[in-house]
């Protein structure tokens, strides 16, 4: 038996016991959260402090509680039978349960969330799948898959994709890759994204091109991480210059979240850095803008509050500042009003010279 | 009113007594009964208004008014206001009469209330029955076709009637609007023969007129049987002859009611305790509750020779002592012969007694109904979750002993939706109109039911599945009117009332309190159940358990769950 079985079957174990010894059975989950996670600059990524909530089994929780164990027994016959389900999948399969059935999709997912977590595990090695899609790749990398039916390697070359991309897949841990590039440069919008590809910004700056499409999945930081681990690459990340792009784009991209903190330790990529857009960048590019939002405003005060990422570097507490005593937000197609292609030909050349300068 | 009234009846017969007209009648004889003594005074103060009668045109106008008169023209003081509280105030006369008859006989009230179709579509026959002690032969005629005669007025005791007014008044509007006389039968032993009577009353002279003087066979033992024929409305509903049955029975638990309606149908009110009220005994009046032209009438007619030995025998709560005390507080000769005091003195006297401190009347006076009786009589004819009863200790106003009880029910059959429905009584006595007019009423309103789990709108009722009884015991209930339908508004009566409604109060959040908590955890129960299985369920999966092993599991959940209560 699987050693991610047997530790399933080990924790139903003692909820049994617990009941049989007239106890109430209790499960303990770290709790995920930001107020819960640690930054270690050496480690580079968010990691859980010991913090841990009990799910006792009372009246109130006899619902989730059931509703835990019986994904736990779905997880357990998902790893062993080597099967894969999608969240979405998995919320039909909870039909079946009468009662203790989901109504919405969202409430599957925080009990899936939860398991991963009691397990210190992602949910792909539980057999959950997401739906989502991980985010595109543009330049010059060649990925060595393998074909799923016959299993011969498959090499796919990403420069080959015209006007397209490559999909990076769910998975992403048996790839392989070889490359001659020079960094890797993670965009947050897909229109951006097309503009570059379009021009083969990659073959001019000698780069792979990543489209996030906002916050980057899972499977597209951990894509982003073994590029950056194996090829040895730096990561830039290019997105709008508001708390949303820095906060949770950005940040989410280089230590994690603390919702998946006991995962962060995979899916982050420590190496990257902030190429802009930068509060400096408006002034210096003279970039339209528009007012900060209120739910922007207490985003920012929120970040410098609490995240210990910004709490650990000094120079985001005074960008962070910078942005809010300017009052305003800008973003990357922003440059557009000085030329269609000012982003190729003068920005990106002009950052690019000096990347020690980008913000950590 | 009732008071001047009576003086009035009593007088009628030593003096004549002149009003200008009989219209005027009601201020004009309020100022005339008290100045009984001096008619001639009257008379002359009646000044001839405009234009140009004289003194003498209006003289010969003037002349006696009677009593039965007075009410032949002011029916609705006595309850006769419409054809339909015509009816039940007839039945409520006759019924209050036969069951105070029966308890001061010692009997167990049997009574039977019939409702027969009249000699035209609006007129109905109606029957009281009963069981009593009966009347002597030549009482009878006085006792129903002359009004303020009655044994009740001149003494100072708990009853239901007081004035002896009610079932002459019923016999009179009979008369009045079918012209028919009232029947009586009465038997007063096994051995002899049934009084039968048919009386008219002599509205001009408000004395009797005897149609019929017989003697018949009547298969009781003993009892009396009045037959009144009347304009009437017969209806269900609220304020009907129905809902005063049905109260009187709650309130009067020893007593079995038989009603027969005009359709012919049959309602038993069935006998609830065979315990009759505790005689009570008859209280002389006590001095803080005399009124100044009382005290005079009451040192004109005494039997006492000396001052003090008037106030201590005519009067309760004055001892030798306390009279002497009386007598010097109000500089007067304590030997004086009462008879003498003259008026000036008299007004000395009656403030000396209100300077006294004097001790409260006695209050074995009192019969209440008791709480074990009122849970009796409620749970006879309201079908509910919870019942209780409270009976206050006696307390006093105006020198007046009385005494409050309160009921209330709560959930079964009753409604949800509305308002509480109150019920009021004086000495057993249902009260079906004026609720709002009503001291009970007032303290129902003022009590705050929001404190005891219940819901109530400013200046409402409380609402809920809920009734509330409250019950005035005294030996003089002050009534607003005649008709005797709402309790006047003493502050001490509204006090003691709002007293006993509060403990009933807390009793009932006590039990709306401990049922809300038991459906809570029966609620979640249920809920816990619903959930239990599938821990079962899925431990089964991954463990690879027995169904045996399960159900154990399942059982052993539930206890755990259940035992934790949280």
């Amino acid at each position: 038996m699987n050693k991610l079985a047997k530790e399933i079957t080990n924790t139903a174990g003692a909820v049994r016991a617990r009941i049989q010894r007239k106890r109430k059975p209790t499960l303990s989950f770290p709790l995920r959260s930001l107020r819960n996670v640690s930054y270690h600059p050496r480690k580079g990524f968010f990691e859980l402090r010991g913090k841990k909530k009990t799910r006792t089994l009372t009246v109130a929780t006899v619902k989730t509680f059931a509703q835990t164990l019986r994904m736990m027994s779905t997880a357990r016959g998902l790893v062993e039978d080597d099967e894969i389900m999608t969240k979405r999948e998995a919320y039909y399969v909870s039909k079946n349960w009468d009662d203790a059935r989901f109504d919405e999709q969202p409430e599957s997912d925080t009990v899936i969330d939860d398991i991963e977590a009691l397990f210190q595990v992602n949910r792909e090695q539980l057999g959950f799948i997401p739906e989502e899609k991980g985010g595109e790749i543009a330049g010059k990398l060649v990925v060595i898959d393998r074909e799923t039916d016959t299993g011969k390697e498959l090499r796919i070359d990403c420069t080959k994709f015209g006007s397209g991309a490559y999909s990076i897949p769910i998975s992403v841990e048996h790839l392989k890759f070889e490359t001659k590039a020079k960094f890797i440069l993670a965009i947050e919008t897909a229109g951006m994204f097309q503009r570059l590809v379009k021009h083969g910004y990659w073959r001019k700056a000698n780069c792979i091109l990543v489209s996030m499409g906002g916050v980057p999945t899972r499977a597209c930081r951990r894509f982003i991480r073994r590029l950056a681990d194996e090829l040895k690459l730096p990561v830039y990340a290019f997105v709008d210059c508001d708390p949303y792009g820095m906060f949770n784009i950005y940040r989410t991209l280089k230590v994690g979240s603390g919702n998946a903190a006991h995962i962060n330790r995979y899916f982050c990529a420590p190496k990257a850095t902030f190429l802009g857009v930068t509060p400096q960048d408006i002034v210096d590019y003279k970039l339209p803008t528009h007012p900060l939002k209120d739910v922007d405003i207490k985003r920012a005060k929120d970040a410098l509050k609490n995240d210990p990422f910004v709490r650990h570097y000094k120079p985001w507490q005074d960008a962070i500042q910078q942005l809010l005593d300017m009052g305003v937000r800008a973003e990357q197609q922003a440059f557009a009003v000085h030329d269609l292609n000012y982003v190729i030909n003068n920005y990106l050349p002009e950052k690019l010279a000096s990347p020690a300068r980008f913000l950590p | 009113m009732a008071k001047k009234s009576k003086k009035r009846a009593k007088s009628k017969t030593r003096t004549g007594q002149k009003v200008t007209k009989p219209k005027r009648s009601t201020t004009s004889k309020r100022g005339k009964a008290k100045s009984a003594p001096k008619p001639a005074a009257k008379t002359v103060a009646k000044k001839a208004p405009p234009r140009s009668a004289t003194a003498e045109d209006m003289a010969s106008r003037q002349r006696e008014i009677s009593v039965a008169e007075f009410f032949t023209k002011n029916r609705h003081l006595l309850g006769f206001d419409n054809p339909r509280k015509a009816l039940l105030t007839t039945i409520k006369e006759g019924v209050d009469n036969s069951l105070d008859a029966c308890e001061e006989g010692g009997i167990l009230p049997d009574i039977k209330v019939t409702i027969a179709p009249g000699t035209a579509d609006d007129r109905f026959r109606v029957t009281i029955e009963d069981n009593g002690p009966g009347i002597v032969k030549a009482q009878i005629p006085r006792v129903f076709a002359k009004l303020l005669y009655g044994s009740k007025f001149h003494r100072l005791k708990m009853s239901r009637g007081q004035q002896g007014i009610g079932i002459s008044a019923a016999g009179m509007y009979g008369q009045l609007t079918t012209g028919k006389p009232v029947v009586i039968s009465s038997k007063t032993s096994r051995n002899r023969p049934a009084h039968h009577y048919e009386l008219e009353i002599d509205t001009q002279k408000n004395e009797p007129r005897i149609l019929v003087d017989d003697a018949i066979e009547w298969p009781v033992e003993r009892g009396t049987r009045v037959e009144i024929e009347l304009e009437a409305k017969y209806q269900k509903g609220r304020q009907s002859v129905e809902e005063y049955l049905e109260q009187t029975a709650i309130a009067n638990p020893h007593v079995s009611l038989e009603f027969v309606t005009p359709n012919g149908e049959t309602l038993h009110y069935k006998r609830a305790a065979k315990q009759l009220p505790v005689e009570t005994r008859e209280i002389k009046p006590h001095p803080y509750g005399v009124e100044l032209g009382m005290l005079i009438k009451m040192l004109h007619d005494t039997k006492a020779t000396t001052l003090q030995s008037f106030l201590h025998s005519d009067f309760s709560r004055i001892s030798m002592r306390v009279a002497k005390q009386i007598c010097e507080q109000a500089k007067l000769y304590e030997r004086a012969r009462p008879s003498r005091i003259a008026r000036q003195e008299a007004d000395n006297l009656f403030q000396a007694i209100n300077q006294t401190k004097i001790m409260n009347p006695p209050t074995d006076c009192l019969s209440p109904i008791g709480e074990e009786l009122i849970l009796a009589g409620l749970k006879k004819q309201i079908e509910a979750d919870f019942y209780t009863a409270v009976t206050r200790p006696p307390a006093v106003y105006r020198g007046n002993p009385f005494q409050i009880e309160a009921g209330l029910t709560y959930g079964g059959s009753l409604s949800a939706e509305g308002l509480a429905r109150v019920l009021r009584y004086a000495n057993r006595v249902p009260l079906l109109y004026q609720q709002a007019a009503c001291a009970t009423t007032r303290s129902v309103l003022t009590t705050g039911w929001r404190n005891y789990a219940l819901q109530q709108s400013a200046g409402a009722l409380p609402s809920g599945p809920l009734v509330i009884m409250v019950h005035m015991a005294s030996v003089w209930v002050p009534f607003t009117s005649e008709s005797k339908e709402a309790i006047a508004h003493y502050p001490e009566i509204i006090k003691e009332s709002r007293l006993a409604l509060q403990e009933c109060g807390r009793r009932l959040s006590v039990f709306l309190r401990r049922r809300r908590k038991a459906a809570e955890s029966e609620r979640k129960k249920a809920y816990v159940q619903k959930y239990i299985p599938h821990i079962a369920i899925a431990l089964r999966e991954m463990l690879k358990l027995s169904d045996r092993q399960e159900k154990t599991l399942v059982s052993q959940l539930t206890d755990v769950l259940e035992r934790s209560r949280s």
